[in-house]
């Protein structure tokens, strides 16, 4: 069957490649296999980067009725190799009273856990590159790692809007990291592991005649969970409406402040790669990872499946940007503590109820539960009071 | 497990460890305490506690690290280096040290290899928490909210 | 030839001598609270070289103990630390050998 083998291309190519090795020692073979995943990964990520780096932009454009980067190749997609040669050849700045290690050490600290947060995800069939039985465990090992790398940048560079900024990030990223994890609580409750493959073959298959894929999105605890998980990766990824720890009009660019030229450009990619890693997860635990969203359509191959939702994710996160404006620093740790906190925590009781009452009653029972404390925690928070129209006391 | 690993994780565990107890700065010595950490956890990978090594990361690097650095910058006194140096101690920790040693050289029923075993599954961890081990789990859960509910009241400010 | 039990253990003593030294002679409160961190790190890395090397088939009783003392070890460094910045609001220094009173 032709479908499988386009399917299977790229693990066949590897053991393709792994038999050229075969005389070798017995110890190179598992060296060789890592270092030829790990050159999948990054070369994969690394075009997505360029690629969405300029599509960012374009896209915003749009949304700006502007045009965007037009002027270097066909519809300006050669810009982020005309950005990398300008990054590369801009000279270094390290500041006079900086801590010169830890403000060296920084940006790699922080590019290399991004990048290996991207090892456990599965991006196709039989295609995980770091596939290990705790592998979300792994995943948030990796991540709460990020947040000493933003504090390195910030001490290291001996500045207070970097120290600031590097405050603020922490604050909020420790604070989200709950909501983060909590979410991610239900489907590992549902499914019964850790690791990344056995979540997405719990969600194959489809329901209702066929129609609609078992994905967890499509429950009513999956659902809930995977607006909050979204939401709190864009706090964890400093994406707007979140961009608080870098917002150039309060405190220019936060822990980034004093990086240039190449180090600066590594803080710019570990921040797209943390990117790609949050939908990436959301992908794997919420959107059924790499199966088709109708039977007809598992002719073509996984891998595909799984880029196009990854890039659905990202268009919403930029879309996000050209719409939503920064919110203020308190209300985002308002908002984690009062509503993010105890919604994920219906999440749980709403997936255990599904748990033991599959069909519609669980279904009803479980979007009940969910109903009601979101109906609940938005009187409490007088939503109601915060949204109604504003009145001006000096405008007009 | 592979004796080149092992000596290459002791060495660098070791080095951050010595490193942490003696920098003068206090930022670099926690900055070293995190490369202990992490080649605990790989000591804990290489010994087969995959879920252990996990955990060790996520606790040590993810949390307590960070509430280290940012103890450092809530009490920065004026004068950065703390000075004071007990050279008692240093006797004591290296005298601990050869004790330790000597018992260990001296117990020939330690001198053994590692005897083949089926990989630790979280899963198997999970069914262990939740069966032989559910007081212990309970008991460390209101120990932690214990802990939370203290360090709160412990750092809130005084009214005056 | 491939580590054996005893080599874990000299590590491990390393480890806490190193932990010891850092408690003992450094008089910076994080600095004992760094220690006691290594020490306690210490101590997992025995409890797991023993589960290691026990005979098979065997409980992960080792594995279990250093889950339940990662767990207090993170309660113990956020009291710790919390102390840490309580003491300094009042004494304004973090020098162990300078809090020497018993009233406040």
């Amino acid at each position: 069957m032709s479908g499988e083998r386009v399917d299977q291309i790229f693990v066949v190519a590897k053991h393709w490649l792994l038999s050229l090795l075969d005389g070798a020692p017995l110890w190179v073979m598992p060296i060789a296999s890592s270092l030829l995943n790990i050159a999948a990964v990054l070369g994969a990520f690394i075009t997505l980067f360029a690629l969405i780096s300029v599509l960012e932009r374009k896209i915003l454009a749009r949304i700006q009725n502007r045009y965007g980067p037009n002027r270097v190749g066909p519809f300006g997609l050669l810009q982020p190799l005309a950005d990398g040669i300008k990054l590369l050849i801009k000279e270094d700045i390290v500041p006079l009273r900086a801590d010169k290690i830890v403000h060296f050490i920084a940006p790699i600290m922080i590019a290399a856990t991004a990048i290996l947060a991207l090892g456990v995800i599965p991006y196709g069939r039989n295609m995980t590159p770091f596939s290990i039985d705790g592998g979300i465990l792994f995943f948030f090992a990796v991540g709460s790692t990020t947040e000493l790398g933003v504090f390195m940048a910030g001490w290291g560079s001996n500045n207070k809007f970097s120290m600031l900024g590097a405050m603020r990030a922490i604050a909020q990223m420790v604070s989200y990291e709950l909501p983060l994890l909590i979410t991610v609580l239900p489907v590992i409750m549902i499914v019964g592991s850790l690791s990344a493959d056995a979540i997405v073959a719990a969600q194959d298959g489809y329901t209702m005649a066929g129609v609609v894929p078992r994905w967890f999105v499509f429950t009513p605890w999956g659902a809930a969970a995977f607006i909050l998980f979204f939401v709190s990766g864009l706090v964890e990824s400093n994406r707007t409406p979140f961009d608080v720890p870098e917002g150039e009009s309060e405190i220019v660019a936060g822990h980034m402040t004093e990086y240039s030229g190449f180090k600066y450009a590594t803080f710019f990619l570990a921040e797209y790669f943390g990117m790609f890693a949050i939908s990436g997860l959301a992908v794997t635990l919420f959107l059924g990872g790499w199966h088709a969203p109708i039977s007809a359509l598992q002719i073509i191959p996984s891998y595909v499946w799984f880029f196009a939702k990854l890039a659905v994710l990202l268009f919403v996160f930029i879309w996000i940007r050209g719409t939503l404006p920064r919110m203020r620093v308190d209300h985002v740790m308002r908002f984690a503590w009062t509503f993010m906190l105890p919604m994920a925590f219906t999440c749980i009781l709403a997936a255990a109820v599904w748990h033991y009452q599959r069909g519609l009653a669980g279904w009803l029972w479980s979007l009940g539960i969910v109903g009601i404390i979101y109906l609940g925690l938005s009187h409490l928070l007088e939503t109601k009071k915060k949204f109604a129209p504003r009145t001006y006391r000096f405008a007009e | 497990m592979s004796t080149a690993a092992f000596v290459v994780i002791a060495i660098i565990t070791l080095a951050g460890a010595l490193a942490a107890a003696s920098l003068s700065k206090l930022i670099h010595a926690a900055l070293c305490l995190v490369i202990a950490f992490v080649g605990i956890a790989a000591f804990f990978f290489l010994l087969g506690a995959e879920f252990v090594g996990l955990v060790q990361v996520f606790v040590y690097v993810g949390a307590v690290a960070v509430l280290i650095v940012f103890t450092i910058l809530l009490t920065r006194p004026s004068d950065e280096k703390v000075g004071g140096f007990n050279w008692s101690g240093v006797v004591i920790a290296i005298a601990i040290f050869a004790g330790l040693i000597w018992a260990i050289l001296g117990t020939p029923t330690l001198s053994i290899a590692a005897p083949h075993i089926e990989p630790l599954t979280v899963k198997r961890i999970g069914e262990a928490l939740m069966t032989d081990y559910v007081w212990p789990l309970q008991c460390v859960g209101l120990l932690l909210t214990a802990a939370l509910i203290g360090g709160l009241i412990l750092v809130m400010e005084e009214k005056p | 030839m491939t580590p054996t039990l005893q080599l874990c253990l000299i590590v491990s003593a390393a480890l806490f001598s190193i932990g010891l030294l850092a408690a003992l002679s450094r008089r910076h409160a994080i600095f004992i609270l760094i220690g006691i961190e290594m020490m306690l790190a210490a101590a997992n890395l025995n409890f797991i070289a023993f589960w290691r090397f026990a005979p098979q088939p065997h409980p992960p009783t080792g594995v279990m103990v250093a889950i339940f003392s990662i767990a207090i070890a993170a309660a113990e460094a956020a009291v710790g630390l919390a102390l840490v910045i309580a003491v300094y609001r009042h004494y304004r220094t973090t020098n162990v050998d300078k809090l020497d009173q018993l009233k406040g």
